[in-house]
């Protein structure tokens, strides 16, 4: 027995799946709308919330949601972060401000990108405005805006979307 | 051992391709219409449990997702098995043996569409030996069917009968997604799919969902006018490796329905996606002729994936309402090869 065998550490199966994903009637209206250049939300019928992007249920009332509003594009920064940790599926410059961004007329907020400010600069309550790509790239798809980027109007005052944090 | 009872039971209809709606979107009309029927208040449902699979619909957490459906607010208490929405039912008749919850809406969902469903369900099998073959679920029920051939005195015309008889069954079931008068010999007569099992052996590709509420005692008797008792409940499950097991009988089956009281039978629903497992499933649970097998259609006629279990214990809820027994049984199985199966025997008062 002079040499022992190497322990077998790994083996390699590959696998693949593919999937055609179906995004469903209320976010096909959607992201059709988002190709229009509008932000179209739904509203329960039972508890009046607009969501935005609506997945085509009322999550608190479990009911399905048909009315359609449009919201924004304008909106107030509920929360945020200032990231400075590098990732390796986001190209951005550090340090780069993530946020709550609560559309005008919408009552939960989404995840976007605060640019064209210094994130030192960034508060809750902030109101901002959707930065859209140019329009012969719009597409089905929420990546037709860019970012949000702050406007010249006077801060919300907390007690106006404590309720939407 | 508190007395539960099934008190409603919904479902879509199952159809090769649902590509308009979601998940949620498909879900929503099923339970609102479970929970309507059930007669218990939908503030008052103490538990929810669900079955599904990720990977059916090639999103992490998509069960997650699907709570969106339930209107989870105030805070609900949920659950969720990766597993046919039959085992998310024993969950829930757990929870309310322990006294945790005294009703549960049980719902399961699957849409084998998006994907390749004979490649997505490789990745159940061992993943060092077995997965990297691509052995697939219908390649792997081939080889069952085989052993069961050539070590029984079954044929290949009983599997043919089996098939014809679901099919016609499902007539009646407006739920049912492969129905139709076929003649044995003509399909006899057709070429093999993957030897022995010609594509009439084989479930269709479905796309559905179920819902079912079960209560307990009196909450029960006051919400259902007839409600299906769950008088025994069992799973059992035989190893992962297929060549460690004799394919041609299922003892876990017969152990669960030896454990869940399964005799007196005058309805057995049994989730057999393949002919050839109807027959032994029959033989694994003594059923006899004076049994009748799948008014349904069973998963011949209907086979989403995650949700056939469970629709076969609201089948026979349905046999307990519509009076055709007074003593049924639901089965579902998991895993390739009937390698886990569960037994559920429902009675009216």
């Amino acid at each position: 027995m002079s040499e022992a065998k190497q322990p077998i550490k790994s083996i390699v199966t590959p696998s693949r799946l593919e999937y055609d994903f179906t995004p469903g009637i209320a976010t096909t209206r959607f992201l059709r709308h988002m190709e229009e250049g509008r932000i179209v939300g739904q509203r329960c019928a039972e508890c009046t919330k607009v969501y935005v992007p609506a997945r085509g249920s009322c999550p608190r009332c479990g009911v399905a949601t048909k009315e359609e509003v449009e919201v924004g594009p304008n909106g107030t920064v509920t929360t945020f972060c200032v990231v400075r940790v590098p990732s390796e599926n986001i190209d951005l410059t550090l340090p780069y401000t993530a946020a709550h961004i609560l559309l005008d007329g919408a009552d939960i907020p989404f995840f976007a990108l605060i640019q064209e400010c210094d994130a030192a600069d960034v508060r809750m309550g902030m109101r901002v405005e959707a930065v859209w790509a140019a329009k012969e790239e719009w597409g089905p798809t929420f990546e037709n805006i860019r970012y949000f980027r702050p406007i010249d109007e006077p801060d919300v005052p907390f007690d106006d979307f404590k309720e939407h944090l | 051992m508190r007395d539960v009872a099934v008190v409603s039971f919904a479902q879509t209809k199952n159809v090769r391709r649902e590509n308009r709606r979601n998940e949620v979107e498909m879900l929503i009309p099923v339970v609102q219409e479970a929970v309507e029927k059930s007669g218990v208040p939908k503030q008052e449902i103490g538990f929810y449990c669900s079955g599904s699979s990720d990977y059916l619909a090639g999103q992490s957490f998509s069960f997650v997702m699907a709570v969106d459906c339930l209107g989870a607010w105030p805070p609900i208490a949920e659950s969720h098995v990766e597993m046919d929405g039959a085992w998310a039912l024993y969950e829930a008749w757990i929870k309310i043996q322990c006294g945790e919850a005294d009703s549960a809406l049980i719902f399961s969902f699957g849409r084998s569409s998006p994907g390749v469903i004979r490649e997505t369900l490789v990745l159940q099998l061992d993943p060092y030996t077995l997965a990297p073959l691509g052995a697939d679920p219908v390649s792997l029920a081939a080889l069952q069917a085989r052993a069961l051939l050539e070590s029984t005195d079954h044929s290949e015309r009983e599997m043919a009968e089996v098939a014809a008889r679901n099919r016609s069954n499902a007539k009646n079931n407006p739920y049912a997604q492969l129905t139709g008068d076929f003649d044995v010999d003509e399909l006899l007569a057709e070429p093999y799919f993957v030897s022995p099992l010609r594509k009439h052996d084989c479930a269709p590709i479905s796309d559905g969902a179920t819902a079912i509420v079960i209560a307990a005692d009196d909450v029960a008797r006051k919400a259902s006018k007839k409600p299906a008792w769950i008088r025994g409940i069992d799973h059992r499950i035989e190893s992962h490796q297929l060549g460690l097991r004799d394919l041609s009988q299922s003892t876990s089956t017969s152990l669960a329905g030896e454990k869940a009281g399964a005799i007196d039978i005058d309805v057995a629903e049994l989730h057999a996606p393949f002919s050839h497992q109807e027959l032994i499933l029959r033989d694994a649970l003594s059923l006899g002729d004076d049994v009748k097998i799948n008014p349904s259609g069973g998963a011949l006629a209907a086979n989403s994936v995650m949700v056939a279990g469970l629709t076969r214990i609201g089948e026979a809820a349905n046999a307990i309402w519509d009076g055709t027994a007074r003593r049924a049984l639901g089965h579902a199985t998991s895993g390739p090869c009937l390698q886990q199966n569960l037994v559920c025997v429902l009675e009216g008062e």
